[in-house]
């Protein structure tokens, strides 16, 4: 199996804060990988920092053999990576209809693929003339990952997708990532939610203190409670 | 609706203010034939097309921008400084276009490329040392600007208004050279209007409205939002610099205080702000409300002072003295702002919504 994604003892500032210290990982193709970790760990900027919008300071980011890191973020985007951002990131002033056609840069949107996403998420055709700040925040999830997956992506990275959502909606978001998985799509996910996360994941990562301390199968860390403690400080009975 | 570019006023009440500015625009030279009535007008139109370029700017983008006016008088100087140097021809007035146009378009792409790229205070900044920087420039070269005096010229022969088409009483009103020139600037200004609605609804018009709410998530989709930003600073600089060019038209006159001015930045910014920021109809309505305020309320509150002088009121007529015009200028501004927080435009769409969704 190849590596789509790979980093290389990755450091990045933000302003005189040193974030990450070293990061290095490979995401192989066709897999879900998860990115796990306390708050403050350092998931965000390492999503950010792959989509350019924070500048790695040193290291190598390569994009199926392509040196990235030193690229400006829209020609990153261009490579065929989906960035779902945290916090429900819509373009609350467009309608539904808007922020897809504005996602899907290669022209027109194929209708089949639409039907594709509205087969995930009915609720974007009923809502599809309406403005996006009117959604409720599931919807708006939704929204957002819709417009990651409306044209073809080589690399999903997304960030923290069922924070703050109801359980009906998780579960529709988890078949939603299982089948964009089948589809042959890489997914890195960052995620706080364990029990989520084991769900979906193939592989995972966990960061503390913006290194990435532990590199394994989703299997065996879901297994070893024991570990979970250690690095992730979390039973799994207070995140389901 | 394809005129409009799909995008309908969306409030009945907005559908028929617009349609009474349009049509007492349109009838004006006939119907209001009077001198002021008729220079009241013309600066409706004139500045409804100027403001709807800045609020391609600042309602679409969020870019503050300073140089609005420095666009405007680009197109005014570069067709006064042609007709009094060519003379009096429609040669002159290409050549003034010619020259004018792409000067604006070009500055803006200059100052889009240096700033645009950063924080959008340095923008501003560097928008408003560009246009203090061009107001003393025009002050300065007094051998081609005419200076402080500005520059006066004669306008082709059908222009002028000692051209007589029909010489007698249509509705009571000669058709001259004047109405001629009347009618281009309507004609114009509604042309660089409905083409602004095209741009601000076309797939380039969405990419600005989400450059607006989030530069990044736009440039995580793959948007190179310099580019987006400095195209549509370049279309507003030549729709600015087209309006500066129909206003030389109109006064037959251009000069540091009727182009350059910083007050005249500042009425821009007044006027999109009370018609209705990122509407583009905003600039119509605010225009008009501006400009009618600014030339009738005086006379207004004359009558309004002697009526209640006449009717014996205590404090009223000393209030509304048309001396005390400015502050009350200015109170309904205020109140304009703080009653439409989104312009008038925007107040009347949100009162449609429900009725519409009822």
């Amino acid at each position: 199996m190849t590596d789509l994604l790979t980093l290389t003892n990755v450091h990045t500032h933000i302003g005189r804060y040193h974030i990450l210290h070293g990061v290095d990982f490979a995401i192989p193709e066709h897999q879900t990988t998860m990115l796990l970790g306390r708050n403050g760990a350092g998931k965000t900027t390492t999503l950010r920092t792959i989509m350019g919008l924070w500048a790695a300071s040193s290291g190598q980011i390569t994009l199926a053999g392509q040196r990235i890191e030193a690229m400006a973020t829209p020609d990153i985007a261009r490579l065929g990576i989906g960035y779902v951002p945290e916090s429900m990131a819509v373009f609350s002033d467009l309608t539904v209809k808007e922020n897809l056609v504005l996602a899907a840069r290669d022209g027109p949107l194929d209708d089949n693929r639409l039907e594709w996403i509205f087969g995930f998420f009915p609720a974007l055709k009923r809502f599809w003339l309406s403005r996006a700040g009117g959604l409720s925040g599931g919807q708006k999830q939704m929204l957002s990952i819709a417009r990651a997956i409306v044209e073809p992506r080589k690399l999903l990275l997304i960030d923290e997708p069922t924070k703050g959502l109801a359980p009906a909606i998780i579960g529709a978001l988890i078949e939603c990532f299982a089948e964009i998985k089948r589809s042959g799509v890489t997914i890195l996910l960052v995620e706080q939610n364990f029990h989520v996360a084991q769900r979906i994941g193939d592989a995972v990562l966990v960061m503390d203190n913006g290194r990435i301390v532990h590199r394994g199968a989703m299997a065996a860390l879901a297994e070893d409670t024991l570990l979970q403690e250690r690095l992730l400080g979390l039973s799994l009975e207070a995140h389901q | 609706m394809m005129i409009l570019s799909g995008d309908r006023p969306r409030s009945r009440i907005l559908s028929v203010l617009l349609l009474v500015i349009v049509v007492a625009l349109a009838v004006t030279p006939f119907v209001f034939p009077g001198a002021k009535a008729m220079n009241v007008a013309t600066k409706i139109c004139i500045f409804a097309a100027l403001v709807a370029s800045y609020d391609l700017l600042l309602g679409y983008t969020g870019t503050v921008s300073f140089a609005h006016t420095m666009f405007f008088g680009i197109g005014s100087y570069a067709v006064a400084i042609a007709l009094y140097a060519i003379g009096p021809s429609w040669g002159a007035v290409a050549a003034g276009l010619a020259i004018g146009l792409p000067l604006a378009a070009l500055l803006a792409l200059g100052i889009g490329l240096f700033s645009l790229r950063v924080e959008a205070i340095f923008f501003a900044m560097i928008t408003l040392a560009v246009a203090s920087a061009f107001l003393v420039l025009a002050s300065q070269l007094s051998w081609l600007t005419g200076g402080e005096d500005g520059r006066s010229f004669t306008l082709p022969e059908l222009l002028r208004p000692g051209t007589v088409f029909i010489p007698k009483n249509v509705l009571g009103t000669a058709i001259t050279g004047r109405t001629l020139t009347y009618y281009i600037v309507l004609v114009g200004s509604a042309a660089m209007i409905l083409g602004l609605l095209r741009v601000v609804n076309s797939p380039f018009g969405r990419v600005l409205q989400a450059i607006r709410e989030n530069r990044f998530r736009a440039e995580a989709l793959g948007f190179r939002t310099v580019f987006h930003l400095t195209y549509a600073n370049c279309l507003a600089a030549v729709v600015a610099a087209s309006a500066g060019a129909l206003n030389a038209l109109w006064l037959r006159y251009t000069g540091p205080d009727t182009t350059l001015s910083f007050a005249i930045m500042l009425d821009i910014l007044l006027m999109v702000v009370i018609g209705g920021m990122g509407t583009i109809y905003g600039a119509v309505v605010g225009a008009a409300v501006f400009i009618l305020a600014e030339n009738y309320l005086q006379s207004l509150m004359g009558a309004a002072s002697t009526a209640a002088a006449d009717a014996g009121l205590p404090l009223l007529p000393g209030l509304l003295h048309p001396d005390r015009w400015l502050l009350w200028l200015g109170l309904l501004f205020i109140a304009s702002v703080y009653f439409f927080p989104t312009g008038i435009v925007g107040r009347l769409r949100e009162m449609a919504r429900p009725q519409a969704e009822g």
